[in-house]
């Protein structure tokens, strides 16, 4: 038997402004840890310095009723500004960047290139042996690049995480 | 305009400094603060410093941090203010982590200021040092870390805002010893305000028509209140008054929200949950609309939650957005402050000329007095031994008529005082209700009895409980405070003894306490007055005495029934309508396995 729970989850994007002050992240992380809520990636960043906010992006896969509660407990924190959940509220974008050591010779070599080409990824870094991609797109976009760079010599991934924006004139904050 | 001798601008400026210190005091008194709960040491003493120098506010000295804490809570619980705490570094900060953690279950308003290292020995394992701000982040509802003497004042305005505002809660500050020291500019409490916490208190207009709409519609309808009506302060329990006569309607309450709604009341149908009476299970069980008023669905109250209130549309006031549709769904939720929400129902039901439906009502409560005539309450008498409900139904009755704050600790005595001690006031009754923290009631009442000199205070203590925060005797002597230590003696671990003969097959593993202290003989090593009942006969002679002691703690060492089981009861896992009356009925093939792991 499945479980039913697993069935119903679906993945969210919240987008968390906060003040920039020391401590906001472990309060938003404990918050994740200590209640089970999951965190498919997490990225912060101070965005306005005049006025001290970051902007947290939270990918979590759960149930909608959990997905409402994780919306309403990071609403509950004193340095939590406003938690737009960015998958209910419309249309959006999403970006990730990858940057991926890949290392091979001959016909992986040029293989690695002309996918690398395909997919738009930069040719950052290049050595005689090795290169650097670095390519931005949807999560899973880059996931298909990943998999297909994987046999032609990838020895090293690194991901900046997903950011999130509601598409349109409208700003959140 | 000509000024003929300016003060040099730096000058005037350093002249507004005053150390961390005095601006900590400073902040309390202009907070309005009394009473402070304290332990001294290393990493507070300039604090200490600036209490021994001024008299607008009085230190308590507690035995131990987490009686501080506790006290606080008391303190809180029994006025509706802000309680507070002042405590040193590492231990002092550590112990004080227990009622830090009770007062963020049980939403009670609290300032715990933490004594930490100087700034620049922060994580270099200095002696007396922790992360205190670390340790406390999950059991606090905020709190800060101050490095600099000038954000001291603003940040315990924000602090005393954060704690009562919205759902109320414990916030810590800690605040290194060279910030001690440091000058700083005061600000007073008009010049802060929180520039982004500002939680919203006015219920939307639109859903409390719906819920009026709702409510003036059912015909088994219940009133489910809870600690948000406390909380909200004396107005929201005399709106919850008015509510129910305009409807009719029968009340329940949980275990925090007892004294919201008087106990005296016809339509009052006892507690509900785990050990609530029969017809309130049965009552939240039968309802067609549930109007939840400041509750949260607490696990003891729900039973199994696939089969709570089966039939019933359900309206949800929170103050808090987060309780809404965390464990159950609801139809109509509503968030805010309660006590506006219930006002507002009661203009819509006045202006739309709503009246219940008197025929269905009818029924309802002829119902609802078939289960009550079931008396759950009811327990075998005994005129050779003391049973732990009458010895309560003894203390209820020789009091009387005094207005009397009822603290608790932890077990068995605790839910026979909620069953068994009428609460016709809010701020009256006392107990540690979410964290359910053993050694909570004696530190609890002597905070209750420092707000209310002259007042009787009792704490309904069972043996085991007690000890866990005994030193606090001392502190009721040294401040003459006639706070009762009412212990129902069963030499048991008795909730625990009762589970395991009801679900672990009679296995009393390591609970029972052998070698207990003479409590009297306790009491008079304090410096308090000790006494003991051994059978009924004794019993109203010793209450008699307890109270006429008016100017040292006493404590009633009561022997009771050792063996008596806390009834009526919801096995664990189970739903309100598989209550168990009495020891005559078998509860281990009434636990289902799911709820073998559920405490
Ligand atoms: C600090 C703490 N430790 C353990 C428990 C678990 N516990 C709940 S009730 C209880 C027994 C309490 O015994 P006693 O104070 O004698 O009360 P009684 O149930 O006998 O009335 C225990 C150990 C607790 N609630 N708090
Ligand atoms: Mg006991």
């Amino acid at each position: 038997m499945t479980d039913p729970t697993i069935i119903n989850q679906q993945r969210h994007v919240f987008s968390v402004i906060v003040d920039d002050e020391p401590g906001v992240l472990a309060r938003v992380v404990g918050l994740f840890s200590g209640r089970g809520y999951n965190i498919d990636s997490l990225t912060v960043a101070s965005v306005d310095k005049v006025k001290a906010i970051s902007r947290i992006t939270i990918v979590s896969c759960a149930t909608p009723q959990i997905l409402e509660q994780i919306e309403a407990q990071l609403n509950r924190l004193v340095p939590v500004r406003k938690v737009v959940d960015l998958t209910s509220a419309g249309p959006m974008l999403e970006r990730e960047t990858a940057l991926l050591k890949v290392n091979s010779m001959g016909e992986k070599r040029i293989e690695a290139l002309r996918i690398a080409d395909v997919f738009h990824a930069k040719t950052i870094d290049a050595t005689l042996e090795s290169f650097i991609f670095e390519f931005s797109g949807t999560n899973e976009e880059i996931n298909n690049f990943v998999e297909l760079i994987t046999p032609l010599g990838l020895i090293e991934v690194v991901r900046s995480g997903v950011l999130g924006i509601a598409r349109g004139s409208k700003a959140i904050f | 305009m000509l000024n003929i001798n300016p003060k040099p601008k730096q000058q005037a400026e350093h002249d507004k400094k005053i150390n961390g210190a005095d601006i900590l005091v400073k902040a309390l008194r202009d907070q309005g603060v009394d009473t402070i709960f304290g332990y001294p040491g290393g990493a507070v003493l300039p604090i200490y410093d600036a209490i021994f120098k001024q008299n607008d506010i009085r230190h308590i000295l507690v035995r131990q941090e987490g009686g501080a804490v506790h006290a606080a809570e008391g303190y809180a619980r029994s006025t509706g203010k802000v309680g507070v705490v002042l405590v040193t570094s590492g231990p002092g900060a550590t112990n004080a982590v227990t009622g830090l953690a009770d007062a963020l279950l049980d939403s009670i308003p609290v300032v715990c200021f933490t004594g930490q290292v100087p700034t620049h020995l922060i994580g270099n394992d200095a002696f007396q040092e922790c992360d205190t701000t670390g340790i406390t982040r999950p059991c606090t509802k905020h709190n800060y870390l101050v490095k600099d003497a000038n954000k001291l004042a603003r940040v315990i305005h924000e602090a005393f805002h954060v704690a009562r505002s919205g759902r109320p809660g414990p916030v810590v500050i800690d605040i290194p010893k060279d910030v001690q020291l440091s000058p700083g500019d005061y600000l007073s409490p008009a010049q802060v305000t929180h520039p982004t916490y500002q939680p919203k208190t006015m219920p939307d207009m639109d859903a409390i028509e719906r819920a009026v709409d709702l409510i003036a519609d059912a015909e088994r309808p219940i009133f489910y209140t809870g600690g948000g009506i406390i909380n909200s302060g004396p107005r929201a329990s005399e709106a919850l008054r008015k509510f129910a006569k305009l409807t009719g309607y029968p009340v329940t309450s949980t275990l925090m929200g007892l004294g919201a709604f008087p106990a005296s009341d016809p339509q009052w149908v006892g507690m509900l949950g785990m050990h609530g009476t029969y017809e309130a299970n049965l009552t939240m069980h039968g309802c067609d609309v549930m109007i939840n008023l400041g509750a949260r669905f607490d696990d003891r109250v729900t039973g199994k939650l696939s089969e709570f209130a089966p039939h019933s549309k359900k309206i949800h006031v929170d103050i808090d957005a987060s309780s809404i549709n965390k464990t159950v769904v609801v139809d109509i939720p509503i968030v805010g402050d309660v006590g506006t929400a219930i006002e507002m129902m009661i203009k819509v039901w006045e202006k739309k000329k709503h009246s219940a439906n008197k025929t269905a009502l009818a029924k309802w409560w002829a119902q609802i007095n078939e289960w009550r005539a079931r008396k759950c309450l009811a327990y075998k008498k005994s005129d050779k031994i003391i049973k732990p409900q009458y010895a309560l139904e003894r203390l209820r009755d020789l009091t009387k008529g005094t207005e009397t704050f009822i603290t608790t600790e932890v077990g068995q005595h605790q839910m026979w005082a909620a069953q068994f001690m009428p609460f016709d006031e809010p701020n009256h009754w006392m107990t540690s209700g979410g964290l359910g923290t053993m050694g909570y009631g004696l530190p609890a009442a002597i905070g209750a009895q420092l707000a209310h000199p002259g007042k009787l205070v009792i704490d309904i203590a069972g043996e085991a409980s007690i000890l866990m925060n005994i030193q606090e005797m001392s502190t009721a002597v040294q401040y003459r405070l006639p706070v009762k230590i009412f212990i129902l003696n069963n030499q048991w671990m008795g909730m625990v003894r009762q589970w395991q003969e009801l679900i672990h097959g009679g296995r009393y593993s390591e609970s029972y306490t052998a070698a207990l202290p003479d409590f009297v003989k306790l009491a008079e090593a304090f410096g308090g007055v000790g006494l003991r009942a051994r059978t009924p006969d004794e019993l109203d002679g010793v209450i008699k005495q307890m109270m006429a002691v008016n100017d040292r703690p006493c404590i009633v060492d009561v022997c009771v029934d050792e063996k008596e089981n806390c009834y009526p009861m919801i096995p664990s896992g189970r739903a309100h309508n598989e209550m168990i009356l009495s020891s005559d009925q078998d509860i281990s093939s009434k636990t289902p396995d799911e709820g073998l792991v559920l405490v």
